[in-house]
């Protein structure tokens, strides 16, 4: 559904992505790890045409995205950090983007609902926790029913109830045969809901394999040992 | 594109600083007209605050603005929009209420208490000054990532069109005061939105005659309709040119 | 020997007294002014019926009295002068004189009085005359509650209201002109009196003086002309209690005094002039008790004027109060009120503690290169003069009131 040929981005001496080449399928759940500054985040702004590479290409469902933007109808995105305009509301928030995507099609306001945001709609959002502000991120992410998920580290700064209602709602999109991409250096956190991994360092693709695979390789049960060990391996 | 304006504007109006903006506008145009017996003379001294207060805030917030926008802007470049599009929609929703603020202010009171060619040629020239300094605000705010850098930089360039390249021509006057320099003013004048401005209004007021022969050979020049109509259109050329070259910065941003 | 000129004067009067009066009107014998002119003898009067008369010129070469009865119309007809007086004591009174001839070789006029004595022009109206009331090598001559009005637009082409050329003694009151090139000329004039005459709308000067000494003009009021009053190349000049107003335009003054000397400046207005009195040449001048009030300038001396005294004076609302393009400075500045100034007065004797410069550095700039004036009213120049007010030094050091008045002088 995506995929990735060469993609090579650098800023100035810093080279954030080294000639990076991906495939992602429908239906899959791929988690995107790597240490700090591994060029996660700037892949994922790469594929929402945040970042523009310096050489390769993308192709969303056959298409380059590059002269594109329309293509983003079908992804939805939480960011790492949301920040929304101080002086609207929730609910205003929400109607925005309503408004800006301005689709028929049945909206999930599944989110919404389990996160109780229906209930702070005419808070600002300058006011917001961070926690809360991560709750409208997400709900955002899943209110129009994408067909591709973009989740930049979307447990951190949520609570654990929240974290697991967002964990369950993944999975269930997982299950509607939904492309989804997440980054998190919790490795744990996620365990259950991965059906693939690509693992990053220093803007270069290290490996890119199914979770089973993985396990069967490693005989390791915890992804986090699994990749540890995968790791080791690579480095003898 | 008419949605994000909107939105974009409904956050501005609402913004405390730009509300204390109109109502500071406004409360000194209703004193300088009724401290003046002479409306003329209320009009000079807005003259001041239009060419010194409009660039400068105008400036400031937009700059400031996008800045605090910046993770609102990825957002919306994450969503189904074209990026020409998203920025356009800040550059007219700033436009506007900018703008708007200064009708409000300025423009109302000079409706009532002058309402002619003089009034209406004020109120042109500082909502398209206000417009001006938002388009090279946006300009300075999408070439520098930081935020302090391009506060700093917003700074500078209000100084640069009030009072460096003013400074800069008399240094030039001086330079060449064997010659006659009377008609290159005019082209001068239009390398500065500020000078410009004044110029026109300046025209408008019986203050001209003070201006002696450069004022007649403005005159000459400025008070025809084509000179007039050149003037307004460079105005509008100080708008239309930084906004095409930061469109095409943003289109090719890194975020 | 006294009595005999008493017996003489009274001789005379009695003489002119009895002279004739000869009616002259379509209803009357004498049916025009020409055929009256001819039969009349010295002294008689001649009255004129209202109507109009087209009788080209007039040649009054007698000592005659005419006087119009309800302003009877005489027409030059665009070709001729009205009326010549070639002899003394010539009295017109009460006459419409309309269009005058135009020439550009012979100043043709409505009334012109040649080397005579003692003329009086009094209560006429003049309308569309080249030149209005035209006096050369006369004396005594009294010109007073006429009315003077053309519709000139340029300057080649017309004449001026009262032109009094090489003359003595004259006694000018009362009178309005507009729309003339000059409203009152005097060349070559002396011991003169102008007095409470009004003069608006002239393309050039209201009243314009050259090389005429010791003449006084006073009560007058100069409005909206081309420049109020020009003075120059003249001395002894006294200039009392009048009003410049509304001269504005690029090179429009109040009072323009160029190469004069010892004159008397007292008791004036000057009000919405582009300068209210420029000085170029001028020495030993006295002003004093002049109200300034919002002109461009309200004065602006050039380096060349010396021992020029300015005392007790009030400058109100002046964009700038005094110009010079000059270092060098002889003239002197007491006790004036200026509404610029931002001293203070701790001792309390009515004067401020610190000198007032009246200079802005904007205004010397500007003299020094005049394209400077693009940057009027701009950020920088208010900058440069508020810096300038703390540290001196384009400015003449020595151009100072040291005693400036906290409050208005009168």
């Amino acid at each position: 559904m995506i995929i990735a040929n060469n993609l090579t981005k650098s800023y100035g001496k810093l080279i954030a992505l080294d000639n990076i080449s991906v495939n992602c399928k429908k239906g899959e759940c791929i988690i995107l790890i790597g240490p700090n500054g591994s060029g996660k985040t700037t892949l994922i702004k790469c594929i929402l045409g945040m970042a523009i590479a310096d050489s390769g290409f993308i192709t969303f469902n056959n298409k380059n995205i590059s002269k594109d933007w329309a293509y983003r109808a079908a992804i939805g995105y939480m960011p790492q950090i949301g920040k929304y305009p101080e002086h609207m509301t929730i609910g205003q928030v929400l109607t925005m983007m309503k408004d800006i995507r301005n689709t028929d099609q049945p909206l999930d306001e599944d989110l919404i609902k389990s996160f109780k945001l229906d209930s702070l709609l005419n808070k600002r959002m300058g006011t917001l926790s961070g926690g809360t502000t991560q709750k409208v991120s997400a709900a955002l992410a899943f209110l129009f029913n994408p067909a591709v998920l973009i989740l930049d580290e979307p447990t951190a700064g949520l609570d654990p109830i929240a974290s697991e209602i967002l964990k369950e709602k993944i999975l269930a999109e997982k299950d509607n045969g939904k492309l989804i991409l997440v980054t998190s250096h919790i490795l744990s956190d996620l365990d259950d809901l991965v059906t693939e991994v690509i693992y990053m360092q220093e803007g270069k693709l290290c490996f890119h394999q199914s979770i089973d695979k993985l396990r069967e390789e490693t005989g390791e049960e915890k992804l986090a040992k699994a990749i540890a060990t995968v790791m080791l391996e690579k480095a003898n | 594109m008419k949605k994000i304006v909107k939105y974009i504007m409904t956050d501005i109006l609402r913004s405390i600083i730009m509300i204390i903006y109109t109502i500071v506008l406004l409360a000194t145009s209703f004193t300088l007209f009724s401290l003046e017996d002479n409306a003329n003379k209320g009009l000079l001294s807005l003259l001041n605050i239009i060419l010194i207060i409009v660039p400068l805030f105008s400036l400031l917030f937009s700059t400031i603005y996008i800045y605090n926008s910046a993770e609102f802007i990825e957002l919306l470049v994450s969503q189904p929009l074209q990026r020409k599009s998203i920025w356009q929609s800040f550059s007219i929703g700033l436009a506007i209420s900018l703008s708007l603020a200064f009708i409000i202010g300025i423009g109302l009171p000079v409706l009532i208490f002058q309402f002619n060619t003089i009034g209406l040629i004020l109120i042109i020239v500082g909502t398209l000054l206000s417009i001006i300094f938002v388009a090279i605000a946006l300009w300075a705010a999408v070439q520098i990532r930081d935020k302090a850098k391009g506060i700093g930089m917003a700074i500078l360039l209000w100084m640069y069109f009030s009072l460096l390249f003013d400074g800069f021509v008399l240094f030039l006057l001086f330079q060449f005061a064997d010659y006659p320099l009377e008609k290159p003013m005019i082209l001068v004048s239009a390398l500065n939105p500020i000078d410009l401005g004044r110029v026109l209004i300046l025209l408008q007021l019986d203050i001209s005659a003070m201006m002696g022969y450069t004022g007649a050979i403005f005159k000459d020049f400025f008070g025809t309709m084509l000179g007039l109509s050149i003037a307004f259109i460079t105005l509008l050329v100080w708008v239309l040119i930084p906004l095409y070259f930061s469109t095409r910065k943003f289109i090719r941003k890194d975020l | 020997m006294k009595k005999v000129i008493v017996i003489l004067m009274a001789l005379i009067f009695w003489v002119e007294s009895f002279g004739h009066i000869i009616h002259v009107g379509p209803l009357h014998k004498v049916k025009s002014i020409r055929t009256a002119i001819r039969i009349a003898n010295n002294g008689d009067t001649i009255l004129v019926a209202a109507g109009m008369y087209k009788e080209g010129n007039l040649i009054i070469s007698k000592q005659l009295t005419l006087i119009g009865d309800k302003y009877p119309i005489i027409d030059g007809q665009n070709k001729y002068e009205v009326f010549s007086i070639k002899a003394s004591k010539v009295v017109i009174d009460g006459f419409k004189i309309y269009h005058s001839g135009t020439s550009n070789l012979d100043d043709y006029a409505g009334i012109k009085v040649y080397d005579s004595r003692e003329v009086t022009i009094q209560n006429n109206i003049l309308d569309d005359t080249y030149f209005g009331i035209y006096l050369q090598y006369a004396k005594r001559c009294v010109i007073k509650n006429n009315q003077l009005k053309a519709n000139n637009k340029e300057e080649q082409q017309s004449g001026n209201g009262i032109h009094c050329w090489k003359s003595d003694s004259l006694s000018i009151t009362d009178n309005t002109v507009d729309g003339h090139r000059d409203g009152i000329y005097f060349e070559f004039v002396t011991n003169s009196s102008i007095k409470s005459n009004t003069t608006s709308n002239n393309i050039r000067y209201g009243l314009h003086f050259m090389f005429s000494n010791n003449d006084t003009y006073q009560f007058n009021s100069f409005i909206g002309n081309g420049a109020g009053v020009a003075v120059m190349y003249s001395n002894k000049v006294s200039m009392l209690n009048n009003q410049f107003k509304e001269n504005w335009g690029d090179a429009a003054y109040g009072l323009l005094l160029k190469e004069i000397s010892d004159s008397y400046i007292t008791g004036n207005t000057f009000e919405k002039n582009t300068t209210g009195i420029y000085l170029e040449g001028a020495s030993s001048i006295k002003m004093d008790h002049n109200i300034f009030k919002n002109n461009g300038w309200a004065m602006k001396i050039q380096a060349s004027c010396m021992d020029i005294k300015v005392s007790t004076n009030n400058f109100v609302g002046n964009t700038f109060d005094i110009g010079t393009n000059g270092s060098l400075v002889l003239n002197t500045f007491n006790k004036n009120y200026w509404d610029k100034y931002e001293g203070y007065d701790l001792n309390h004797d009515t004067m401020g503690d610190i000198p007032y410069r009246p200079v802005s550095m904007y205004s010397m700039i500007v003299e020094q290169n005049p394209p400077a004036m693009m940057l009027f009213r701009s950020f920088i120049t208010s900058l440069l003069d508020k810096t300038e007010k703390f540290i001196p030094s384009l400015t003449p050091e020595n151009l100072k009131d040291n005693t400036p008045l906290m409050r208005k002088a009168f």
